[in-house]
């Protein structure tokens, strides 16, 4: 407390200062890092960047032992992956945030929306080990031969299954994305206008009319960027991943089938990376990720921007 | 309450100013006889303290050049482009060997299923799928092979296990050779990848079928089945510590070097897929610092090799562990 007194500012206009300073110090420090950080992946990756060029996107294999790379398997993983784990995450965590915010009284609310809290605060390799030890077999076993006997006519769900590949990546994908996905979700609900809600009641709606007209529709946009936070995520996700994809760098109709994503290829051969462009080639496969992300988010935010402008004008 | 906290960080920095730390860092294989080591050495000499970070060989050897750490550690020996960019020269120091083990998972197929070079070659280059195929069969003939898929498990992350084991089946197949070559991380024709040889034990486990690398280690500790390898003698040997301690029986150094590969050993106890591991040392000026690493290296290659054998890694051959004392006592 002691210390506290001797720094007690001596009039509140230089309160007001310090606090100002301070402040944009600490944002400035957040953009000229990031700006470091991009310049330095530049940088790192401009070898491999010189030597292949935009062939590296569209290229299909990648051989370290001859320093041939290309990273289309990469980002066809990465993006099969995320796009898989957001169709699974996306209806279950609109449905749990809706339950939460409209179903369940407070209290019990509040004990729910911890839980799916909590599954966020689970280190991502645990998930890798659970997905391994568990998950693998038990989609190799139930989930493949379900989807095979009743999909089975779709090359999506052809071929063999180990357990491991892009199907497993997904559902751990989608139960990594689910609490983001929730929480926000559920910020939007609850930010709903309760005199519409109760308006639409007072119409004569039922809850379920009364959900669709004054909750989900003007949430369109939130629940958007909601999903566009748990895509980020997983596009980035990479230990989890890592253990369950399979890590083969092929491009496959077959959903049991092995792939590998931008994050794990990165993860799995950094530390043993052996030439100057393997590393580089590496850099420039986390440049791409970074790449790609960015044109998710600018993708979403164009979707949730327009939304907004469009409920403006009316 | 925080002038208590300063004098005691002040004591703590004081009591361990007069410990050495010894800064080290590099391939993860060695990690579990090396951690042994520096734990045992320590208990022996408390003044001196390591810090091993066993970040890959590729790590521990740019972290080398770039001098951050007192010594490196590598499965395998530097190249002659890293050499190059260090501002000495550096000494490759065989610690201890390991070997790469044939594991596999087919409850129909007994333990010891003798296997030869090229057939392995073929499994791994997906020409050969079945477990009953005509090649498996002729090496076994006494079995009853199933006639189920071979799923074939790999590596992911680069690693000197993966290295070991491509040298291997580049010595033996002309058509690896060719098509795929040898380095940590491989374009790899065939099979599934699993994140390090934890993943790789627990894919093998889990999953019915499958045969892959990994080292002795994990084999024997997880008790999985193992290949007996056909060596170049032409005698199946499983991988034991004394078979793999016999593939260096024969070793003799090039030159200055400490360095060379145990690959395809001719000794006929011998198995065919050892390898030394080494720790780089910086050949700096001798400094109080450098003294102690010596000691420790020296012990190491001495009365350390005595606990290589519990923890699966084979000790060196007599001949050769004192090849190194001398060298190194020469430092």
């Amino acid at each position: 407390m002691k210390l506290l007194k001797d720094f007690r500012p001596s009039s509140p206009s230089y309160q007001d200062k310090m606090a100002y300073t301070t402040l944009r110090f600490f944002s400035l420090v957040v953009i000229v890092l990031l700006l470091i950080m991009i310049g330095q992946l530049f940088f790192a990756s401009r070898e491999a960047f010189n030597e292949f060029g935009f062939a590296f996107i569209t290229d299909d294999f990648w051989n370290p032992i001859d320093d041939e790379f290309g990273a289309l398997p990469f980002i066809f993983g990465t993006v099969v992956t995320s796009l898989l784990a957001l169709l699974i995450a996306g209806p279950v965590s609109v449905s749990v945030a809706l339950y939460i915010t409209e179903y369940l009284p407070k209290s019990l609310s509040n004990i729910l929306g911890t839980f799916v809290e909590l599954i966020a605060a689970v280190p991502s390799i645990i998930f890798g080990l659970w997905g391994l030890y568990y998950l693998a077999p038990f989609v190799k076993d139930t989930v493949t031969p379900a989807l095979k006997s009743t999909l089975g006519f779709l090359p999506l769900f052809q071929g063999p299954s180990f357990g491991i590949g892009i199907l497993t990546a997904s559902i751990i994908l989608a139960i990594m994305i689910i609490p983001t996905i929730t929480s926000v979700a559920r910020e939007v609900f609850r930010s709903v206008s309760i005199l519409h809600k109760e308006a639409a009641l007072g119409l004569g709606a039922t809850k379920f009319e009364m959900i669709k007209i004054a909750v989900l529709k003007p949430s369109f946009s939130g629940i958007v960027g909601a999903l566009v936070l748990g895509l980020g995520r997983a596009l980035g996700e990479t230990m989890a991943v890592a253990m369950v994809i399979g890590n083969t760098p092929q491009i496959s109709k077959s959903i049991f089938a092995p792939a590998s994503t931008m994050a794990s290829v990165m993860a799995n051969e950094y530390a043993e990376a052996e030439s100057d462009l393997h590393l580089s080639a590496l850099c420039l496969v986390g440049l791409l990720l970074f790449v790609v992300t960015f044109v998710v988010n600018l993708i979403a935010r164009t979707i949730v921007w327009r939304q907004t402008k469009g409920r403006s004008k009316k | 309450m925080i002038r208590k906290l300063i004098i005691l960080c002040a004591a703590l920095s004081a009591l361990s100013a007069h410990a050495m730390k010894i800064n080290a860092a590099g391939a993860s294989f060695p990690y579990a006889i090396y951690s042994k080591w520096f734990s045992e050495y320590s208990k022996q000499n408390p003044d001196v303290q390591f810090n091993y970070q066993p970040i890959g060989s590729g790590g521990g050897i740019r972290q080398l050049i770039k001098e951050t750490v007192d010594f490196g550690a590598s499965d395998a020996p530097m190249k002659e482009k890293d050499k190059k960019k260090a501002k000495w020269p550096v000494l490759h120091v065989p610690m201890v060997l390991g070997a790469v083990a044939i594991a596999y998972n087919h409850p129909e197929v007994k333990d010891q299923l003798k296997l030869d070079g090229p057939t392995l070659a073929d499994i791994y280059l997906g020409k050969i799928t079945k477990w009953n195929a005509p090649q498996i069969q002729k090496l076994n003939p006494e079995m009853k092979l199933p006639e189920s898929d071979i799923l074939v498990v790999r590596r992911a992350d680069g690693s000197g296990t993966t290295k070991n084991f491509a040298d291997y089946l580049v010595d033996v197949s002309s058509e690896w050779k060719q098509r795929v070559g040898t380095g940590k991380s491989l374009r790899w024709p065939t099979g599934i990848g699993a994140k390090g040889n934890d993943g790789v034990t627990s894919m093998v486990e889990n999953t019915t079928g499958t045969i892959t690398y990994m080292d002795l280690a994990h084999a024997r500790k997880n008790n999985i089945k193992t290949v007996a390898l056909k060596n170049k003698a032409g005698v199946y040997i499983n991988p034991t510590v004394e078979a793999v301690s016999a593939s260096a029986k024969g070793f003799t150094p090039k030159g200055k070097e400490l360095t060379g590969s145990l690959i395809n050993s001719a000794d006929k106890d011998a198995y065919p897929i050892s390898a030394l591991t080494y720790i780089l040392l910086p050949m700096v000026e001798k400094d109080q610092k450098r003294v102690e690493i010596y000691k420790f290296v020296e012990w190491a290659i001495t009365k350390g090799q005595n606990y290589a054998k519990e923890l699966f890694y084979a000790p060196l051959p007599e001949e050769l562990s004192k090849k190194v004392v001398k060298k190194v006592k020469s430092l």
